[in-house]
């Protein structure tokens, strides 16, 4: 029951800077999912968060108080690590009553805490075991039961499904979207790198650029699929990624005319807004969203099969451009597609899912 | 001839001979009794190698046989036979007769002594100071700094400990830093606080300290928890023992020091203080020993997972609380094993004793006695008696490192 | 821990003072050890090594040259005589003269540079360099020179006077050239024999199957403990049974012994890590055990290896126990520096030049061994407690 802002917030090591320019807005009961490339300081900004990172620049609050000067201990947080972090020298029980017992809490009190964590958990018949005696998955549900005995404001997730095995993570994926629904007021923070688990699990997702250090695009995973607000984001969310290709403005207005660079000319129903004829463009469509063109599409891409993937429900092909100059791209053909290699294909596309980028980058959508 | 062609030689004759043993022997396995050729080669082969880890094994096992193996069993044998009577088996009468000797009570006593102090000393500073150097940016040269002793002699450290408790007389300057120091104290108030308080202080937190460990082992008894099986009960019973004892003793040293009437203004000879003279010797060891503690201790701190600090500190414990309650927890093992391995290096000390005070002023040790009889008094019986109660000192360690390393192999 | 929020810096400061403290009081003791070799006999006797840091403050007298042979004269009249010099001698000095007098009763008279009035026109200037003029006639000067009671202080002074008695010049008693090479020739074989010896039994542990194995490092764990007090006397007996009698192959064959069962443990843990790729892969090929061995397995143990020998070199360096049962004899030409320093701390217990020089001559190799190679020393000692 909590909400977090962070205003310009930047974190530096020395010189480096890691994070910069983090402004967001937390509300109560949301599930917020930091995804990003290797390197783009999600799991940082979640440290500083917990404050196990000191924060270098901007102001960070929690409730409208400022936190970061607070000791992690003092913020309301409880954080479930990568690697579990159980005190391997403690039983089940004692892992979890540990912060409880720190705070000097009545023994009652605590045993009640742990007993209704462990039935939420089914940790029940665990709970006098050392962690070594447990599975992964097991260990994984101790860690979170550590935090929810402690009624946290915020709870934070690093990364918490990496070390499980892939049949493993989506039922714990499950476990932990059924445990946001039972407690519908509690914020969570959940870093991770997959971008099915951002997706799934969260209310909005918060896109980290890895090269400029900043927030990508802040939104309901929704509209990070069909409004990206720049070819970063567009291009990160997505799989396989969102071809882009060049093009220039013919005609602006309330929608807009391109010419692609093999002389096609596709009109979008995007504005313009103050782009003018002449002006170079990125013109984005995802793959899935290309379809073989019938006679009088107009023909977006054409070019030569590479390589096909026959995965069953859909078909991926692996095209190089007919003309030179321009980029290969891969496209998703619903079905099972008879694509040989050296097979000419001419592709069209669904018009109202295309995306439109100017020569910065950023996306016409939001200008 | 000269000591340096003799020592070279001897390098080439041990290496050469050494590797040429392998090499020919391999040879001659392989060539000779076993050809690998022929209509046998195939067995010829896999008997060779049944035969080839002895060849390999043969001198360490033939010297560890004869130099570490075969004189337990004779200094036993040795300890029972009687050497002015031709070796005649004499049954026990080397112990009874060491064990008549207040002598030998006063090293086994004061050994005693040594293996609580000195493993318990170097194992707490060298976790300081591996603590402390953790995370610092200069902790290596503090580390390299404190590690240094561990190269010194414990001859040369008994020099530079006399050195520090060197007594001048009354009327010449004191160039003992020990003496120099005492003799800043003259019996004011600020002696009160430095000698009595303090002191007394850090015995009666030491008092409690040992009384709680004697409660926390006892404690599961009072709330019905586990005791756990007949060797934990044993290790109960040991620690509650010991740390009765060593309340009750600390205790009594808190009345006797602020009873003491101390000789403010003259200076001592430390080393002749009966009683208080063995912590002289302690320190040395200490001063030596806690350099390595600190080396093992400190690898397993950094082997400790980071974020189970971090999810301490999250969980809201203070610096001192991650430290007792995470990070030593993790650690017991290694804590162990640094005091098994100092209680070992405490169980042989010789030198430091022999060069500081040669077992005069009731500072004598087992290793020291022993060699006093062998060589000064040529009592080969009770000496090697002697050497067999070392050896049943060791044994436990002995045994316990023997069960945990074929554990480790499974 | 600095970057977690909210810790203290009171905290930090706690740790860092500590520290420091700690690595005072450990290096202190060898420091002490260090500063007196360097001091003269006077010296050491009549201040604490710690004072010789810091400019010394002390009381001295001087008397100035001889008035019959240097007193000039001076003036048209010739009556008044000067007798000039100074009194620290010929020798630069940065020595320098705080208060005066000439009377040993009012030994701070005077500052330096002032003139000291003897009467009936009699003077007597002492400059803070020591440069000093006394003037007065003809019966004023003669006999004595004249008395100066003055407080000096002394800039650190150091010697290396100890280091050549000791090293160069000294006699059989505290002589440690000899001692110093007879520890050397102890030592060098008896760290390399073990590492060869060690080196084939600790592969045949790691890597070799035979019946008997797990019992035999179980048995080498074992040895690794038993106190070598208990070898004394079997050993001595054996040694003077086969002929060996006391001397350098004795105590070089003891020290393999004794230093086997840490060099094959050591050997073995390091070689077992060693992948077993490696050693499949060269058995496919066609290599024999004995190639693996010279070709894989001891280039690739150069850590391991350095480790045990620095740990054998330390300690048959430092020995003092085996080197007495079974090296010195009763002529004691074969003694080592631990020896030759327990005699001289019987013999010249007071004498702290010799001693600290001697002790401080034996503990310098060790430190520089350990300064130099003191990473593998500490991956030795990790490898080798028992786990």
């Amino acid at each position: 029951m909590a909400s977090l802002l962070l205003k310009d917030v930047a974190k530096s090591y020395g010189k480096v800077e890691v994070l910069k320019n983090i402004d967001l807005d937390i509300k109560t009961g949301e599930l917020i999912v930091f995804v990003g490339p290797s390197g783009c300081g999600k799991s940082t900004l979640l440290r500083m968060i917990a404050g196990l990172e000191s924060i270098t620049g901007g102001e960070f609050q929690i409730d409208g108080e400022r936190m970061n000067e607070v000791p992690p201990s003092k913020r309301g947080i409880a954080m479930v690590f990568q690697s579990y972090a159980l005190y391997p020298h403690m039983t089940v029980y004692d892992n979890m009553s540990f912060a409880l017992k720190i705070a000097k809490m009545p023994k009652d009190e605590i045993d009640q805490r742990v007993q209704k964590a462990a039935n939420i958990l089914q940790l029940g018949e665990y709970l006098e075991r050392l962690p070594k005696a447990l599975s992964g998955g097991q260990r994984q549900r101790v860690a979170i039961g550590r935090s929810i005995v402690r009624d946290p404001k915020v709870y934070l997730f690093d990364e918490p499904l990496s070390n499980l095995d892939a049949a493993l993570r989506v039922d714990t994926r499950i476990e932990i979207a059924q445990l946001k629904e039972d407690m519908p007021n509690s914020t969570m923070i959940y870093v991770t790198h997959d971008q099915v688990e951002a997706m799934t699990l969260a209310t909005r997702i918060v896109v980290l650029n890895n090269i400029t250090h900043t927030i990508g695009q802040v939104g309901t995973p929704l509209e990070l699929y069909e409004k990206p607000r720049n070819t970063f984001v567009a291009q990160f969310i997505g799989s396989p990624k969102m071809n882009l290709l060049s093009a220039k403005i013919v005609s602006g207005g309330p929608s807009t005319t391109i010419k692609l660079d093999h002389g096609e000319q596709v009109t979008l129903p995007i504005d313009s807004g103050d782009a003018s004829p002449g002006d170079t463009v990125s013109f984005g469509i995802r793959p899935e969203d290309f379809v073989v063109a019938q006679e009088g599409d107009p023909v977006i891409y054409s070019g030569e099969a590479l390589f096909s993937e026959k995965l069953g429900e859909v078909t991926v092909v692996y095209l190089k451009p007919a003309a030179p100059g321009e980029p290969s791209i891969i496209a998703k053909i619903p079905g099972i597609a008879h694509v040989k290699k050296g097979d000419a294909l001419n592709l069209t596309g669904v018009i109202d899912k295309m995306h439109l980028f100017n020569a910065a980058g950023d996306s016409f959508l939001y200008q | 001839m000269n000591p340096a062609v003799q020592g070279l030689i001897t390098i080439i004759v041990g290496v050469g001979g050494c590797v040429a043993y392998f090499y020919f022997s391999n040879q001659f396995l392989d060539k000779v009794i076993f050809p690998s050729t022929g209509k046998n080669a195939g067995r010829n082969i896999s008997r060779a190698n049944m035969v080839r880890p002895w060849l390999f094994l043969f001198p360490a096992m033939f010297a560890l046989g004869l130099y570490l193996a075969y004189p337990v069993v004779e200094t036993l044998r040795l300890s029972l036979t009687d050497r002015d009577a031709g070796g005649a088996f004499v049954g026990l009468a080397n112990y009874n007769q060491m064990f008549s000797e207040p002598k030998f009570w006063e090293a086994l006593t004061n050994n005693f002594l040594w293996l609580l102090v000195v493993p318990a000393f170097s194992t707490a500073f060298g976790l300081l100071a591996a603590q402390l150097t953790d995370r610092l940016a200069w902790g290596n040269i503090a580390k390299s700094l404190i590690f240094m002793p561990m190269a010194i002699s414990f001859v040369g450290a008994a020099v530079i400990f006399r050195l520090i408790y060197v007594a001048r007389p009354d009327d010449q300057a004191q160039i003992g830093v020990l003496n120099a120091v005492w003799l800043q104290f003259d019996g004011g108030s600020g002696s009160f606080i430095m000698l009595k308080l303090l002191p007394g202080l850090i015995l009666l937190c030491f008092a409690l300290l040992c009384a709680y460990v004697a409660y926390v082992v006892v404690k599961p008894y009072f709330e019905g928890g586990k005791t756990g099986g007949l060797f934990m009960q044993l290790f109960r019973l040991i620690f509650l023992v010991g740390g009765l004892f060593l309340a009750f003793t600390s205790l009594r040293s808190v009345l006797n020091l602020f009873g003491a009437e101390l000789p403010y203004g003259e200076p001592q000879q430390w080393l002749t203080i009966p009683f208080f003279n063995n912590f002289f010797l302690m320190i040395v060891l200490v001063w030596i020993q806690t350099g390595f503690a600190m080396v093992i201790l400190s690898a397993a701190l950094r082997g400790i997972p980071e974020e189970t600090i971090e999810a301490a500190i999250v969980d809201g414990a203070n610096p001192f609380e991650v430290f007792f309650k995470i990070k030593v927890p993790q650690i017991m093992g290694t804590i162990v094993v640094v005091w098994t391995t100092i209680t070992l290096v405490v169980l042989k000390v010789f030198d430091i004793v022999f060069a500081m005070t040669n077992g005069q002023w009731e500072t004598q040790v087992l290793a020291n006695y022993m060699f006093d009889k062998l060589f000064r008094a040529n009592d080969w019986g009770v000496g090697s008696a002697s050497a067999i109660i070392i050896m049943l000192l060791v044994s436990p360690i002995l045994i316990w490192n023997v069960y945990t390393a074929r554990k480790e192999m499974r | 821990m600095a970057a977690i929020a909210g810790t203290k810096s009171s905290l930090t400061w706690a740790v860092q003072l500590s520290t420091i403290a700690l690595v005072l009081l450990w290096v202190f003791p060898t420091l002490g050890l260090l500063v007196s070799s360097f001091r003269t006999v006077d010296q050491i006797n009549s201040s604490g090594w710690w004072a010789s840091l810091t400019a010394a403050e002390q009381n001295v007298v001087f008397r100035s040259a001889d008035p019959g042979e240097n007193r000039v004269a001076e003036g048209a009249d010739g009556a008044t005589f000067v007798v000039s010099g100074n009194v620290f001698g010929e020798e630069a000095s940065d020595t320098t003269i705080s208060v005066w007098g000439t009377s040993s009763r009012a030994i701070d008279t005077y500052q330096a540079g002032e003139t000291a009035d003897l009467g009936d026109g009699e003077t007597i200037t002492l400059q803070a360099n020591g440069d000093y003029e006394w003037r007065g006639n003809d019966e004023q000067l003669s006999g004595r020179g004249q008395r100066m009671f003055a407080t000096i202080t002394a800039p650190p002074d150091f010697t290396l006077d100890n280091y050549e008695q000791v090293l160069l010049s000294g006699d059989s008693t505290d002589g440690m050239t000899k001692a110093f090479f007879n520890t050397l020739t102890v030592t060098i074989p008896a760290t390399i024999i073990p590492i060869v010896v060690a080196a084939f039994a600790a592969y045949a542990l790691a890597w070799m199957d035979f019946p008997g194995r797990a019992l035999l490092i179980a048995m080498v764990v074992a040895l690794l403990v038993v106190p070598l007090q208990l070898a004394l006397i079997p050993l001595l007996r054996l040694h003077l049974g086969i002929g060996i009698g006391k001397g350098y192959l004795g105590v070089w064959l003891a020290h393999t012994g004794f230093g086997l069962p840490l060099a094959i443990y050591l050997l073995r843990n390091y070689m077992v890590g060693l992948p077993k790729d490696i050693i499949e892969n060269a058995k496919v090929d066609g290599a024999t055990d004995f190639q693996i061995f010279t070709k894989i397995i001891l280039p690739l143990s150069f850590p391991a290896l350095a480790s045990f020998a620095i740990f054998q070199f330390l300690w048959t360096w430092n020995d003092l126990l085996v080197a007495k049962v079974f090296l010195i004899d009763a002529t004691g030409e074969t003694t080592v520096m631990t020896n030759q320093i327990v005699e001289l701390l019987g013999t010249r217990g007071g004498n702290w030049e010799i001693l600290a020089t001697a002790a401080f001559v034996s503990i310098a190799v060790p430190l520089v061994v350990f300064f130099a190679m003191q990473k593998y020393l500490v991956r030795g000692l990790l490898a080798g407690s028992v786990k």
